[in-house]
């Protein structure tokens, strides 16, 4: 299973997250690509501040002015983060480290890191590579492989 | 459904796993392991003893409670049970299925 994470709203994030791990968790290989915002997500000082969307997403039966106003993305995220917690669901660097130890590669995206001026210094520190699409194509090109573009 | 496991009758469901944890035993977990291409270690009956352990004192096991628990990190635990860790590890302890997503 090849995972393309290409947002960095913390609902997305979680929903790739959960999917490569639960990859894991049924014996099936995973593999991450983390592209344009999606690349918040592995960058050091970025991945633990990392919001819920408010304004656009109709499923959150907020209007959008008011979803808009400042403060209702912390309110909403910090919300959300507790509701995790009762679930037990890890927060967003340690579920990296969970994906790392069970066997996810993670990688980024290089014209994606060129575009936000990131280096891989900046990221994540058990990053596996930075990966143009042809290499990634070239990573998934096994028989059965799935993507999933999120 | 009644399946045949370390010449014992051994009640099962669909996927293999025992619904009666009553009937467990070490040659059924040894017997389980060997289906899933496993020879048990010393550390994977500590796993195995810690899951039965969480499982009568009905505490959901999820793969980050394993790595939490003291006895293996996450990146042992999938190194002694590398196909499906907790499907695996659960299957051999005698307990259900978790039902967990992480």
């Amino acid at each position: 299973m090849m995972i393309i994470l290409s947002k960095a709203s913390l609902e997305n994030v979680y929903a790739a997250f959960v999917l490569a791990n639960g990859a894991r968790m049924e014996g099936i290989e995973a593999e991450m690509f983390f592209t344009f915002f999606g690349l918040e997500a592995l960058h050091n000082k970025k991945l633990e501040h990392l919001h819920v969307a408010t304004v656009g997403n109709p499923a959150m039966h907020l209007p959008t002015m008011i979803g808009g106003l400042p403060g209702m993305e912390a309110l909403a995220t910090t919300m959300m983060k507790k509701e995790m917690e009762k679930l037990d669901m890890p927060g967003v660097r340690e579920f990296l480290d969970i994906l790392k130890a069970s066997g996810v590669r993670l990688w980024a995206c290089k014209l994606a890191m060129e575009m936000f001026h990131y280096t891989k210094e900046d990221m994540y520190e058990d990053l596996d590579g930075v990966l143009t699409v042809g290499d990634f194509y070239k990573q998934g090109s096994g028989i059965g492989t799935h993507m999933l573009f999120i | 459904m009644e399946k045949m496991i370390a010449q014992k009758n051994i009640l099962v469901n669909e996927e293999g796993y025992l619904t009666n944890f009553a009937q467990w035993d070490k040659e059924v977990g040894e017997e389980i392991a060997k289906e899933n291409n496993i020879s048990l270690t010393p550390k994977h009956w500590e796993v195995i003893n810690y899951i039965q352990d969480e499982f009568k004192k009905d505490s959901p096991l999820s793969i980050r409670k394993i790595g939490k628990s003291g006895v293996v990190d996450i990146k042992e635990f999938y190194a002694l049970f590398p196909v499906g860790p907790l499907k695996t590890a659960t299957k051999i302890a005698g307990v259900p299925k978790p039902a967990s997503c992480i």
